[in-house]
């Protein structure tokens, strides 16, 4: 029934200032943490130094796992933040207090979710076509890695929060996030990591891009509403 | 018709007799097509003069395949309704349906398995069915996991229910990606291709198999509702007066 009232809120002129307000209160609070965001981005960095060495460091193998590699550690790397996302405002109350605000809990967990990427999504999308050069990606395929990164990573986060609003607060917290949300996460993997493949095949990449932004599209109309329900079905 | 109340039947109360005098219909049904249905299949259809004797294992393995998907659909429908209705029994249907749609989706990949060892010659191969199936897999483990890792029930219902119904709109996408995956990297895989015309008596074997397997798990998946009925609600008046717990 809450799901229903999430759906259903009169207050539409509210939205935005919910999405501004909760967009600046976390970008605030990740920002006063900077030393917690490097280390993610850090870990980002070290999964993909990781599998030249555990395979080869031959350079036209290198170019062909090379965007399989950077979107797989991306897909890790937006895991290991998603907790962040509603747990600590779970732990100490503010999250219910935040559910009983005014404003639409969509346009709230919406703002939150944009605070997320633009915190650990949009650096990794920048960084990755500096680590996609340690694989000899060429500069064409850099350019796709980035975009296809830019597109996909807020699916991750959009998706991922769904995810870590149902596992609110669970004591099996962080495996069972894996499970739920890392098979929903294979189609942004495949298109985002298939953009370069089809780029380097000569085929262009435009068709994998679009339908990574007909993705992006999809969740940000459904996904800020899921997980605005899950939210609720977590506090009661 | 208008005087049909469907909500009657949505009280664990009305239900459970109802569905324990259904039970024994579905599960005889069950046993009689499967028994067709083999008979069918090992002993009346043809041998394929490509495929061999191997073939034969489609009567398991197409049935299975099919239910897992649709097991899929029908529990992320009983879930809107829990989420649109707040209704109890709807939710303790998708509870009931998800060991029987994994269930399913694990042998649709062991006989798929089987299957492509004589005729692919490998046991694995990175199909778009085959993939998308162990996804699905992992979808219906996911759903159990949660539910397993939620204490209060109502909880677990409606979380369940979200994610299931996260899982319904993707499956379609999840299975396109892949399809698409598969045929950019064509390279030396292996394809069951444009499938030859198929025998009558083959397609009856697995028409009668598919409906046994459906039989089968609307059966299964009754008597595990009733399970979960009298667990949930054992501290009710209704449990209570039932014969069975008054006897014990």
């Amino acid at each position: 029934m809450e799901g229903a009232l999430a759906l259903a809120h009169p207050d539409t002129g509210a939205v935005l200032p919910g999405v501004r307000w909760a967009l600046a209160r976390d970008l605030r609070l990740a920002l006063r943490s900077r030393a917690e965001l490097g280390v993610q981005l850090l870990f980002y960095v070290i999964v993909v130094t990781l599998f030249p060495l555990a395979t080869t460091p031959e350079r036209t193998l290198l170019a062909t796992m090379g965007p399989g590699v950077l979107w797989v550690a991306a897909l890790l790397a937006s895991l290991l933040s998603l907790p962040r996302l509603f747990a600590v405002d779970h732990a100490d109350g503010t999250l219910e207090q935040i559910a009983l605000s005014p404003y639409p809990l969509p346009a709230l967990v919406f703002g939150k979710i944009l605070a997320h990427w633009l915190t650990t999504g949009l650096p990794v999308a920048l960084l990755a076509p500096l680590l996609g050069l340690q694989y000899a990606i060429d500069p064409e395929g850099l350019v796709v890695l980035a975009s296809a990164l830019l597109l996909g990573t807020p699916i991750l986060s959009l998706l991922g929060a769904i995810g870590a609003a149902l596992t609110l607060g669970l004591r099996a917290g962080g495996s069972l996030l894996a499970l739920l949300i890392l098979p929903l996460y294979v189609p942004v993997l495949i298109f985002g990591a298939g953009a370069v493949d089809s780029a380097r095949a000569g085929l262009g990449a435009t068709a994998n891009l679009s339908l990574l932004a007909a993705g992006l599209l999809i969740a940000v109309v459904g996904a800020p509403f899921a997980a605005a329900t899950a939210v609720r079905i977590a506090l009661d | 018709m208008a005087s049909l109340n469907w909500f009657r039947y949505a009280s664990p109360a009305t239900f459970y007799p109802v569905a324990g005098r259904m039970i024994p219909w579905f599960a005889a049904a069950a046993a009689v097509l499967a028994a067709i249905g083999a008979w069918i299949g090992l002993g009346i259809a043809p041998t394929d003069f490509q495929q061999g004797e191997a073939y034969r294992i489609i009567f398991i393995h197409v049935p299975a395949a099919w239910m897992s998907m649709f097991v899929y659909l029908v529990m992320a429908a009983w879930s809107a309704m829990a989420l649109g209705f707040n209704t109890r029994l709807s939710a303790m249907m998708a509870q009931s349906l998800a060991p029987s749609g994994a269930l399913m989706t694990f042998i649709a990949l062991l006989t798929g398995s089987l299957w492509g060892r004589p005729t692919w010659g490998t046991y694995w191969a990175w199909d778009a069915r085959m993939t998308s199936e162990l996804i699905l897999l992992f979808l219906y483990l996911g759903v159990i996991a949660l539910r397993n890792a939620i204490d209060d029930p109502r909880r677990a219902d409606r979380a369940c229910a979200v994610l299931s119904l996260v899982g319904a709109i993707n499956v379609p996408i999840i299975y396109y990606s892949v399809k698409w995956w598969n045929t950019l990297h064509q390279g030396a895989s292996v394809s069951v291709g444009a499938a030859p015309k198929m025998a009558a008596t083959m397609l009856a074997g697995m028409l009668i198999m598919a409906f046994a397997a459906w039989f089968y798990t609307i059966a299964v998946s009754l008597m595990r509702v009733r399970a979960i009925m009298l667990e949930r609600e054992r501290g009710s008046a209704w449990v209570c007066a039932l014969p069975e717990i008054k006897s014990s």
